[in-house]
């Protein structure tokens, strides 16, 4: 039976598992499981305080049930909220000291983490299920300032940093599973650019599900100084179960006076079977605020997995003249769903926004783009562009689209642009007399569609992505 | 090259088609010419493969019975339609379509593809051949194009993929008398001893400029009679009406 099914989902290469020894949390959510995290990361007592507070308001909380994808009652008693493979809890001094089945693991994933073997200007932070497992460059961007590591390791060397920052974006009383992230939260990435720096490499995360029945709850948090730049991409796999995994993440990016952060996302989560059954829920909460005056926060994103994706990375634009933008390409295949999609809070003055959004719907799948443009009374001349595509394919999916539109000045402007379209027989077929078979000739119209976004992503992993739109709708012909 | 035998093809219960004969032998150029409904797109459409056809018969291309190869697999064996209605495919470089269309053919036969700079360098030789203006490449296949540019981008892409059997599907209607003369020079540059041209079309205009060795008249889903470049002149003197 397994076998069968591995061989139906032969083309998610990423569904492996690796067979490591791993130290758990009790199954569970309680006061003792956050205070074995808080432990298990070395945490200051005002990190294990905050924990507890959004634990606190998290037993008055419940789960938001707005969304247009449904899901089976999650039972929080009944998930691992913490799994780190046991040779990662000392955490070794260098990489060559590394478990050999982590490195093994990473170089399947195309992440070479040895020296030799990295990507060029290219830094990593390995995230393993609960753990931060390896960053590469860290003393080559040492020597400009640079801070890029765990948000563990942060929390231990960098803490006025994070004090400040963490939680001033995603407040820990946001809603469910924001506050829920910031009680169990376990790793992700910390980034701190100095003032003027512009960030000599790509910061790159990637992030691995690899244990069963467990959570990932990540913590991402940047900070791009006044005048810095920096460009982050994160990528996300995971082993291909039966079963239904959460992962819920806090991503906070601030920038402040002239700053500008490129944040891009290649989602490839374990999507589940042809029929529906496993795969990741990717409740993600990341928002982005745009502090200083002239700053600059661009989302890309590329969601091609999980089984039902749920997001909108979001910016505020409370400094003057700063600007916002959301570029995003979700696929849908099968039986996944996504809610995706974006906020724009206009603020400061001169602000500027846009949003461009493609989304693709094939076999029973059910896609909603929703967003949010609120221009507020003091954001003086601002201005948004939206534009939003759904392509179908076949006659069995759904494309929705949901724009909430605010606008409380009329000094400014909002321009919502939407179509939606097919894949025709004909152009399928013209493509094929030009000698491409039908998966080379929707690979071609589904890229031509999303090409707006896929210029925004760093070159390295634009052809990834191209490969990887492809693939995600590959059997969703005839 | 081509020989089709007692093809019959119905859609939808309908008759479209019916013991329809045609021989085309290598280094001929064939015009088929018919009225409005006579069945010269389905004709077309059958022969590069598309689905949605009832069809009986036989279609020997090369003395192989094409009847179950899939369209690009037809297209690998080096039959092209120039289409009468080009489609636009939005965000796809025209450039990179026809690049991807070469190697595709390419690779199937097993040769080598073509680099960026190998092609690029036939791509501007061919454009140049065909008065094609090269900043087209340059954009959205097809979108934004005239009806004339669409088709002359269809006979680009014949000659760079230069196939032994063209079918033009009234490549010629839309066109003004300048694009039609390029379209002209565009087939005529590339006939050869071994490759042939099917030509359709409802006007004998194009055939002023492409010598054709056979015309046959195609009515009500067969060819009623045939004969030289004589007989398209007496078409267009008497009319589809009366003619038989």
């Amino acid at each position: 039976m397994r076998e069968k099914q591995i061989d139906k989902l032969k083309d998610y290469k990423y569904g492996f598992t690796t067979d490591i020894e791993n130290i758990r949390a009790p199954k569970g959510l309680n006061k003792e499981v956050i205070e074995f995290i808080s432990k298990a990361k070395k945490e200051p007592k005002w990190m294990l305080d905050w924990r507890m507070k959004a634990f606190e308001r998290l037993k008055n909380l419940k789960e938001p049930n707005w969304q247009k994808p449904k899901y089976p009652k999650i039972d929080y008693q009944d998930i691992y909220y913490y799994s780190a493979p046991k040779s990662a809890s000392e955490k070794p001094k260098t990489i060559d000291e590394l478990d050999p089945k982590l490195l093994e693991t990473y170089k399947k994933l195309g992440i070479p983490l040895q020296e030799q073997q990295r990507l060029n200007g290219i830094a990593v932070d390995a995230v393993f299920d609960s753990v931060s497992v390896a960053t590469t460059f860290k003393d080559k961007l040492n020597e400009v300032g640079v801070i890029f590591c765990s948000i563990s390791e942060a929390i231990q060397k960098h803490p006025e940093l994070v004090k400040k920052y963490i939680g001033s974006v995603i407040p820990l009383t946001d809603h469910y599973f924001a506050t829920l992230n910031s009680a169990v939260f376990t790793d992700g990435s910390f980034v701190y650019i100095p003032p003027g720096v512009r960030c000599p490499m790509e910061l790159s995360t990637y992030f691995r599900i690899n244990a069963s029945q467990t959570g990932q709850f990540e913590r991402t948090l940047i900070i791009a100084d006044k005048g810095s730049y920096v460009s982050y991409l994160e990528g996300c796999t995971a082993p291909m179960r039966d079963e239904n995994q959460l992962h819920a993440a806090n991503v906070e990016l601030i920038a402040l006076d002239d700053a500008e952060i490129k944040y891009s996302t290649v989602q490839n989560w374990y999507p589940g079977d042809e029929e529906g059954k496993g795969g990741i829920y990717n409740f993600v909460t990341k928002r982005g605020l745009c502090k200083g005056i002239n700053s600059k926060i661009s989302w890309t994103q590329v969601e091609t997995g999980s089984a039902i994706t749920w997001k909108y990375p979001s910016c505020i634009l409370q400094g003057d003249n700063s600007v916002g933008e959301f570029y995003s390409i979700a696929i849908t295949n099968n039986y996944q769903k996504a809610d995706t999609g974006t906020k724009m809070i206009h603020l400061g003055k001169n602000t500027k926004s846009k949003i461009i959004s493609k989304g693709i719907s094939a076999g029973f799948s059910d896609m909603t783009y929703r967003g949010l443009v609120d221009i507020s009374s003091k954001a003086k001349n601002s201005t948004n562009y939206t534009q939003c595509d759904s392509l179908l394919m076949g006659n069995k999916c759904g494309a929705h689209t949901v724009p909430y539109i605010k606008n409380k000045n009329p000094e400014s402007n909002i321009a919502h642009e939407a179509t939606t379209s097919k894949i025709s027989e004909e152009q399928l077929h013209y493509c094929q007399q030009r000698g491409l078979n039908p998966e080379e000739a929707v690979g071609l119209i589904v890229n031509g569609f999303c090409k707006e976004v896929l210029q925004q992503l760093p070159m390295e992993f634009a052809v990834e992505a191209q490969k990887l739109v492809g693939i995600s709708l590959e059997g969703s012909v005839g | 090259m081509l020989k089709i035998k007692n093809l019959k093809a119905d859609i939808e219960n309908k008759s479209i088609l019916n013991n329809f004969n045609l021989e085309i032998k290598p280094g001929e150029v064939h015009a088929i010419m018919g009225p409005n409904g006579s069945g010269k797109s389905t004709l077309s459409n059958i022969l590069s493969g598309k689905k949605g056809y009832d069809v009986s018969g036989e279609i020997l291309f090369e003395n192989k019975n094409i009847f179950e190869l899939e369209t690009e697999e037809r297209a690998h064996k080096g039959i092209f339609l120039a289409f009468q209605y080009p489609l636009e495919i939005p965000g796809v470089n025209t450039n990179i379509f026809l690049k991807t269309s070469l190697n595709a053919i390419r690779k199937a036969r097993g040769e080598k593809e073509l680099d960026a700079i190998e092609f690029l360098k036939l791509v501007k030789l061919k454009a140049r051949e065909l008065k094609f203006d090269e900043d087209k490449l340059n954009r959205q296949l097809n979108v934004g194009f005239s009806g004339g540019e669409k088709k002359k981008n269809e006979i680009l892409q014949m000659s760079i993929l230069n196939p032994k059997l063209s079918i033009l599907d009234e490549t010629d209607s839309g066109l003004d008398i300048d694009a039609l003369k390029i379209v002209a020079d565009g087939v005529n540059s590339l006939r050869k001893n071994d490759n042939s041209f099917l030509i359709i079309t409802h006007y004998q205009r194009l055939l002023d400029y492409i010598k054709p060795d056979y015309v046959h008249v195609l009515m009500n889903g067969k060819i009623i009679k045939s004969g030289g470049p004589e007989l398209a002149l007496e078409l267009e003197k008497k009319g589809y009406e009366n003619f038989n």
